[in-house]
């Protein structure tokens, strides 16, 4: 494309400078005056971005170890105890009051915020395993004895991560798929059409239980079945978006200019259909992490011991004694829902045409 | 039909001072400013303007059908045989509504409920104001359609919309709006979405229903011949100001404001550039055919084919124009479509004289250069996020012209040549008017600086004054480039102004062709006079009924 022909605004948002064309320009400063998606987005941003760093937010090892002269870095290498002086050589363990005395005998320790990662069992918890929370522990611990102020913050990542890899790889599947079907129509669409409708029709949840009893399900095995299922979901309006488009004046007069199949379905067709995608799209980010969510309350998602909200809901099912399980579970997952919710308002604002154009 | 002297009976209609208010995000638009008019029993008055003059909002505003409270009358007056309508409850005017004033609109597709059958939508229009028995209304029902003259109401009450014409569809919402015998018919654009030879026989209808039933006719329209054959009185509304209002002869031969003026003058005139004698060949098509399969069944199986061109013949020499005429259906724009190979068709398709029929994609790219075309919607045919360079430049970056600076250049060349500023490739369509947009969709073809350029209707969704102007552009681009021009158009001044010579299509073959003059002065084809007689002259011809 000639881009010299094309002007463009410098635009500022969350604090970074942006060149955007001018309807860019008009449908950030839409998406901004929706207060609570943009308030939204900023927090959920702040989140993400401090839970994207929690090795050194919540860990069981110090960050940095002043021993004898030397400094030691025990969140990113693991040292053995004889390091400082003790007498295993295993890793050291720097809850160990007897570590502890060693190290600040001759040096001393930084430590995260929260001591506890989110498989460190913690041993002096003053009552049986749920503990309330206390002092040391904000939101109190699980029925194993672990922290669970340190496995919301590595579970509320691993989720995002999970959902935002799902959406994004989900996303390029059916849009493409999409575009294909709307574009060529015909038999290609009936095909396709009637292989989506029967692939929908599989159970998924089934097929989850049958995998998981000989393939060990982790991170990526999960993301790959759930793949597998979930490319459906923009297939339809991108299709619908094509089949709409592809007879629209303006491609027509494209195709008279002599522009291929390939450019007239990613110049002209696609970022008309990609508005109503990109609509769609935080809506579908929250499907995939309420779907990890619900697979691991039923046991059958990420492997056992892994930091999971999902996990966390289960077990507060499990313990109506102790109620800061449940009661965390839920909050945390509501918000990180409502949040993303917002924002989908927001960026449907954002692409509205008639707030954009008029 | 003078207005009745006693002063004792107040006018049918009085509107004073009215003023609407719009609140959009924010701001205000004053959409009309102070129109008063008046309206006798039995009278019909025009209320003519282009498109955002306030015409349609006005008549809108008589039976306070406008979207409240975002829109809102901050003064005005409107009465109904002397009674207030204005600010009145809901209830009162539903009484009013569909019974003493009712309104028939422009679309009647759309209009009329998908769902609902004939009888029943004007059924619906009935009980709403009386208490019938099924039977009244069923014999109400038939003589309505009757009345309208669709033909074996017995069978047609039964119909959807969708298994009627246009033209009857425009019947069945007259049938509607009549059922109460209304004293007020407001007429929002009745017949634009219609045929000519539909559009006269709907007038005619609607002028033989008034002298039968005695009503008020306010009729909202842009076209001024319906205005000349139908209307006692014109209202003249521009930028939500009434300017001028008068008799209709008196408003035709001596109009006072310049904007009448200006709305007389633009009906299109004038010649195209003659076309030199040695003037060579640009397209030549020989048996041309489109057919489109009907297909049914689980298998799709062919059983019949639709016949949209069905073998005809044309030639046009560089710098001049051929008319295609035809109402729709006619195989007009296929025919346009099949000459430029953007629709799969038979027969030779000779450009510069190269059998380019069956040629591929890729080959005929090169060729792409010189043939180009012009649609007719303006708002449909510009990408929404392309800019107007963008969308200038697109042809040159696709056949790979010129350096980055050079096309800069050139998109600027081409916006200059059609009257636009070069400033204004920085900007985006949805900020021009319809003939501005037009203009950048002109400037898209000629920047390839083709030999031939199919025109799709490019006026017809234009207002008057600017169509004038967008035809004046072309034949000026005729004469300069010497362009080849295949017009295609249902509006028979248009192509009267614009062509040398004129081909009359109907069901997707030639029924006539010849020069201009011809064809307008002595035309031999009984379905080329019934045309031109309901153009031109608005007479309904018996015997070609919808």
């Amino acid at each position: 494309m000639a881009r010299a022909i094309v002007r463009r605004e410098r635009v500022r948002f969350l604090g970074f400078s942006f060149s955007l064309t001018p309807i860019g320009a008009r449908r950030l400063a839409n998406f901004e005056r929706n207060r609570r998606g943009a308030i939204s987005l900023r927090i959920f941003l702040a989140l993400f971005v401090l839970s994207l760093f929690a090795e050194v937010i919540a860990n069981d090892r110090p960050l940095l170890v002043r021993y004898d002269g030397g400094f030691y870095v025990p969140f990113l290498v693991a040292y053995p105890e004889t390091t400082f002086g003790g007498i295993f050589p295993t890793e050291a363990d720097y809850h160990d009051p007897e570590v502890r005395a060693l190290i600040e005998e001759k040096g001393w320790m930084i430590w995260p915020p929260v001591r506890y990662r989110w498989d460190t069992v913690v041993k002096d918890i003053p009552g049986p395993a749920p503990s309330p929370p206390d002092r040391n522990h904000w939101l109190g611990t699980d029925d194993q004895a672990r922290d669970v102020l340190a496995r919301v913050i590595y579970g509320f990542r691993i989720s995002v991560l999970f959902g935002l890899i799902l959406t994004l790889a989900s996303s390029l599947i059916g849009i493409v798929l999409g575009a294909i079907q709307g574009w060529f129509g015909g038999w290609v669409d009936l095909g396709l059409q009637r292989f989506i409708e029967i692939w929908g029709g599989l159970p998924v949840l089934y097929l989850l239980i049958i995998v998981a009893s000989f393939l060990t399900p982790g991170f990526w095995t999960l993301l790959g079945i759930m793949l597998l299922f979930s490319w459906m979901s923009l297939v339809d309006v991108v299709r619908a978006e094509f089949l709409r488009a592809r007879n629209f004046d303006f491609v027509r007069a494209a195709r008279a200019l002599g522009a291929s199949d390939v450019a007239l379905m990613f110049r002209h067709v696609l970022p008309n259909a990609m508005v109503s995608a990109l609509t769609f799209l935080p809506f579908v980010l929250n499907g995939s992490i309420t779907t990890l969510t619900s697979l691991d309350f039923l046991g059958f998602g990420l492997p056992p011991g892994s930091p999971s909200l999902g996990e966390l809901l289960a077990q507060g099912k499990n313990n109506l004694q102790a109620p800061w399980l449940g009661l965390t579970g839920f909050v945390v997952v509501a918000t990180m829902l409502s949040l993303l919710v917002f924002v989908g308002e927001a960026v449907r604002d954002a692409f509205d045409p008639r707030k954009t154009f008029r | 039909m003078s207005p009745d002297p006693r002063p004792a009976s107040p006018p049918l209609l009085e509107v004073e001072d009215l003023w609407v208010r719009f609140h959009l995000e924010g701001r205000t638009v004053d959409a009309v400013r102070g129109v008063s008019f008046t309206i006798e029993r039995g009278e019909t008055v025009a209320l003519v303007g282009e498109s955002g003059s306030g015409k349609s909002v006005t008549a809108l505003s008589i039976l306070q059908l406008l979207p409240y409270p975002r829109a809102e009358h901050p003064k005005g007056s409107i009465r109904f045989k002397g009674e207030e309508l204005m600010g009145r409850p809901e209830g009162f005017m539903r009484q009013i509504r569909g019974d003493r004033i009712a309104m028939i609109f422009q679309e009647p597709m759309t209009a009329l409920n998908p769902l609902h059958t004939v009888e029943r939508q004007i059924g619906e229009a009935l009980l709403l104001h009386r208490r019938l028995s099924r039977e009244e209304v069923r014999a109400r029902v038939l003589e309505l359609l009757r009345l309208v003259g669709i033909p074996d109401p017995e069978q047609r009450r039964r119909a959807y919309p969708h298994q009627l014409s246009g033209g009857q569809r425009q019947r069945v919402m007259i049938a509607m709006a009549l059922a109460n015998q209304p004293d007020l018919l407001i007429a929002d654009e009745p017949t634009t979405a219609v045929d000519v030879t539909i559009q006269a026989q709907i007038l005619r209808l609607l002028q033989d229903l008034q002298r039968k039933m005695g009503m008020a006719i306010l009729l909202i329209t842009h076209d001024l011949t319906i205005v000349r054959h139908l209307a006692q009185r014109v209202l003249v509304m521009t930028e939500g100001e009434l300017v001028e209002s008068g008799p209709t002869t008196r408003l035709f031969t001596a109009p006072r404001h310049p904007y009448t003026r200006r709305l007389l003058a633009a009906e299109p005139t004038g010649r195209p550039p003659p076309v030199p004698h040695d003037a060579p060949v640009v397209a030549e098509v020989r048996d041309l055919k489109v057919h489109f399969p009907i297909q049914r069944g689980l298998l799709r199986r062919t059983v019949g084919w639709v016949k949209a061109v069905d073998g005809v013949d044309l030639t046009v020499r560089a710098g001049e124009t051929l008319g295609i005429v035809g109402e729709s259906g006619s195989g007009k724009t296929t025919l346009g479509l099949a000459l430029l190979r953007l629709l799969p068709s038979r027969g030779a398709i000779r450009i510069n004289g190269i059998d380019v029929q069956g040629w591929s994609w890729r080959q005929l790219r090169p060729l792409r250069r010189i043939m180009q075309i012009v649609f007719q919607d303006p708002f449909g045919s510009l990408s929404p996020r392309m800019s107007v360079g963008q969308i200038v430049a697109e042809g040159l970056a696709i056949h790979g012209i010129g350096t980055a600076e050079e096309r800069v250049r050139r998109v600027a060349a081409a916006l200059a040549e059609v009257g636009l500023d070069p400033e204004c490739m920085h900007r985006y369509p949805h900020e021009f008017s319809g003939g501005q947009r037009q203009r950048i969709a002109i400037a898209r073809a000629l920047v390839l600086e083709p030999k031939l350029l199919v025109l799709d209707e490019p006026t017809s969704a234009l207002d008057m004054s600017v169509q004038a102007q967008v035809l004046d552009l072309l034949r000026s681009l005729q004469e300069k480039r010497g362009l080849a021009y295949l017009f295609i158009s249902h509006d028979l001044r248009v192509i009267r102004a614009m062509s040398h010579r004129v081909m009359v299509m109907k069901d997707g073959i030639v029924v006539e062709e010849g020069p201009v003059e011809r064809i307008f002065e002595d035309p031999r084809h009984p379905y080329t006079r019934a045309l031109l007689a309901a153009a031109l002259r608005m007479e309904a011809v018996e015997g070609t009924a919808i």
